[in-house]
C-alpha cells in the first residue's frame, strides 16, 4: 500500500501487475478509483462557468454526455486534466485528479465572479469503480437492468448497480471498452465484492482487482497522460498534443490569448512517445539525449507489458519531436538507444 | 509465508549465498522477489568484474522500481546467469534454484560465517514487516 495523493492504496494485488495489465487487456480488470475527486455545478450559467474555466467546449455537450478538458491557468497551461459530464443544462460534475481535487476546488471557487450557479466539493460522497476490458460490458450487465449496450464511450447515464443508484458512464483510463460507476461512498465495498464475483475473479479468465502499477502501465501503453508527469503548470495544452480539446473558437477562457498566440507561432517542443529499441528501462525524469547533449527530460516511463516493449514520453524540441528520431535515454548513467513513435503505442482493435 | 531455505547464507539487503566448492552463488530471496512484484529487467555484471563485500553488482527492475543488488561477500566473478536476459521473471517464480544470479570466486572464503543463517534471516524478515 501506498499514500496516492493523501490516498492509501495498493500498488497490486497478489496476481502482480503484468498479470492486472494483461487480463484487463484480454478480460477485464476491476479499479477502485473513489480517489478521484468531484466537483458539483449547479444553476442557470453553469455551462457559461465552466466554459469559461475549462479548454474544451461545454456548449456541445448534451444531456448524459462527457468530455475529456483542462483546467487552464492563464498562461494556457494545465491547472488539472478533468472530466466535465452533463447531467443537465443547470447541473455539470466536473471529475478531477485526487493530487489536485483541492487545488482545483481552491481555483473554481476563487474564478467564480458573479456567474449564477452553486458549487459543492462532494468528493468524499463518491466512491468510483472502473471495471475495464473486452468482458467488462458482459460482466457488467449482470448487475443491472441499465442497457449498457446502447451507451456510447464518453456517454452515461444514472442507473442502479445492484440496486444502488449511481452514474453509470462509459470511460476510462486504460485504452479498452470499460465502465466507470459513480455510487454512495459507503457502497464502495459492497460494489467492489459483487462485480469480482459477477466476473469470476477466481476464474483464469475472470476479472482482477488491479493496483495503482498497472493502472499506469495501462494508461502509459494507451498513450493517456497522467497529470503531474506529462501534464503540469508548465506544459501548455498545444505542446502537450491536446489542442483537440482546445476550443479556441468557443469564445473566451482562461489561458485563451496566449495558446491563441503559440497556436499562431508554433510550438517550440512537443510531447513526444518514444519506444526503447537497446536493453533498458526507461524511467521518469530520465534525461534524453541527442549527439551528447540533455536535450529533453522522460515525463514518464516504463515497460508496456502487452507490446511487450518498454515505453515512455518525453517533451522533446521541435526539430527532434518526429517519428522516427533516434535520441537515447540515459538510464542511471548508461546511454540506452530509443526511437520516437508515434502515439497511441497501443489502439485495442475494433 | 516466504521460503527461507535452510541450507544458504543470507544478507540484510535480502541475498542468499550457496556455497560450492570455494565458489559463492548469489541470488535474492523469495521474501524480495515477492516485496519487489514482477521482475522485468536484470542488470549484472560481466565475467571478471571483482567486488569488495555489500558492493553494488547490478540491480533488479519491477515493473514500478529500480533496486540495486549487492554481494555479500567479497570476490570476482565468474559467471553470470545468462537466461535473466530473456526470462526476468525466473527471479520470481525460482529465487534460490534458476534464478541464480552470480558465481563468485570468494576472496575470503570464511566470510560467508558472519552472514546471517536461515534463522536469523527469518527472524530479520518478520521484524521488518512488523
Amino acid at each position: 500500500m501506498v499514500d496516492f495523493g493523501g490516498w492509501d492504496m495498493p500498488v497490486q494485488y497478489p496476481a502482480g501487475t503484468i498479470e492486472e495489465h494483461l487480463r484487463t487487456r484480454t478480460h477485464a480488470g476491476l479499479f477502485d478509483v473513489s480517489h478521484m475527486g468531484e466537483i458539483d455545478v449547479r444553476g442557470t450559467d453553469a455551462i457559461d462557468f465552466v466554459n469559461r474555466i475549462t479548454s474544451n467546449d461545454v456548449r456541445k455537450l448534451v444531456d448524459g454526455q462527457a468530455q475529456y478538458s483542462t483546467l487552464t491557468t492563464p498562461q494556457g497551461t494545465v491547472i488539472d486534466d478533468l472530466l466535465v459530464y452533463r447531467l443537465a443544462a443547470d447541473h455539470l460534475l466536473l471529475v478531477v485528479n485526487a493530487s489536485t481535487t483541492d487545488k482545483d476546488w481552491e481555483w473554481i471557487k476563487s474564478n467564480h465572479s458573479g456567474e449564477s450557479v452553486e458549487l459543492n466539493n462532494v468528493s468524499s460522497d463518491y466512491c468510483q469503480l472502473a471495471l475495464q476490458g473486452p468482458d467488462a460490458e458482459s460482466i457488467l450487465q449482470k448487475l443491472t437492468d441499465v442497457p449498457l449496450a446502447e451507451i456510447k464511450y464518453y456517454h452515461f447515464t444514472p442507473g442502479r448497480v445492484d440496486g444502488i443508484d449511481g452514474i453509470v458512464s462509459r470511460t476510462g483510463y486504460t485504452g479498452e471498452d470499460g465502465f466507470e460507476f459513480y455510487a454512495p461512498a459507503e457502497r464502495a465495498e459492497q460494489l467492489w465484492n459483487k462485480i469480482l464475483d459477477a466476473g469470476q475473479t477466481g476464474s483464469p479468465t475472470g476479472v482482477l482487482p488491479c493496483g495503482l502499477a498497472a493502472r499506469n502501465t495501462l494508461r502509459l501503453e494507451a498513450g493517456m497522460a497522467l497529470y503531474g508527469n506529462e501534464l503540469d503548470e508548465t506544459t501548455t495544452l498545444l505542446e502537450a498534443n491536446l489542442g483537440w480539446i482546445c476550443k479556441l473558437d468557443k469564445g473566451d477562457f482562461i489561458g485563451r490569448e496566449p495558446l491563441a498566440r503559440q497556436k499562431q507561432e508554433g510550438v517550440k517542443r512537443k510531447l513526444s512517445g518514444f519506444e526503447v529499441t537497446e536493453r533498458g528501462i526507461a524511467r521518469d525524469h530520465q534525461d534524453v539525449v541527442v549527439e551528447g547533449r540533455q536535450i529533453g527530460k522522460v515525463t514518464s516511463g516504463s515497460p508496456a507489458p502487452f507490446l511487450k516493449k518498454n515505453i515512455g514520453f518525453a517533451y522533446l524540441p521541435l526539430e527532434y519531436a518526429n517519428v522516427g528520431q533516434e535520441i537515447q535515454i540515459d538510464v542511471r548513467g548508461k546511454l540506452v538507444g530509443a526511437r520516437v513513435v508515434k502515439v497511441p503505442f497501443y489502439k485495442r482493435p475494433k | 509465508m516466504a521460503n527461507v531455505p535452510e541450507d544458504l547464507h543470507y544478507s540484510k539487503d535480502h541475498e542468499w549465498v550457496r556455497v560450492e566448492g570455494g565458489e559463492a552463488i548469489i541470488g535474492i530471496t523469495d521474501y524480495a522477489q515477492n516485496s519487489l512484484g514482477d521482475v522485468v529487467y536484470v542488470e549484472l555484471p560481466k565475467a571478471g568484474d571483482e567486488f569488495v563485500a555489500n558492493e553494488s553488482f547490478g540491480s533488479v527492475e519491477s515493473v514500478k522500481a529500480v533496486s540495486e543488488v549487492f554481494t555479500p561477500v567479497a570476490g570476482a566473478v565468474t559467471q553470470i546467469n545468462e537466461s535473466l536476459a530473456d526470462e526476468p521473471e525466473i527471479v520470481n517464480s525460482d529465487p534460490y534454484g534458476q534464478g541464480w544470479m552470480i558465481r563468485v570466486k570468494m576472496s575470503h572464503p570464511g566470510e560467508v560465517d558472519s552472514l546471517l543463517t536461515a534463522a536469523e534471516y527469518e527472524d530479520f524478515t518478520k521484524a521488518e514487516t512488523e
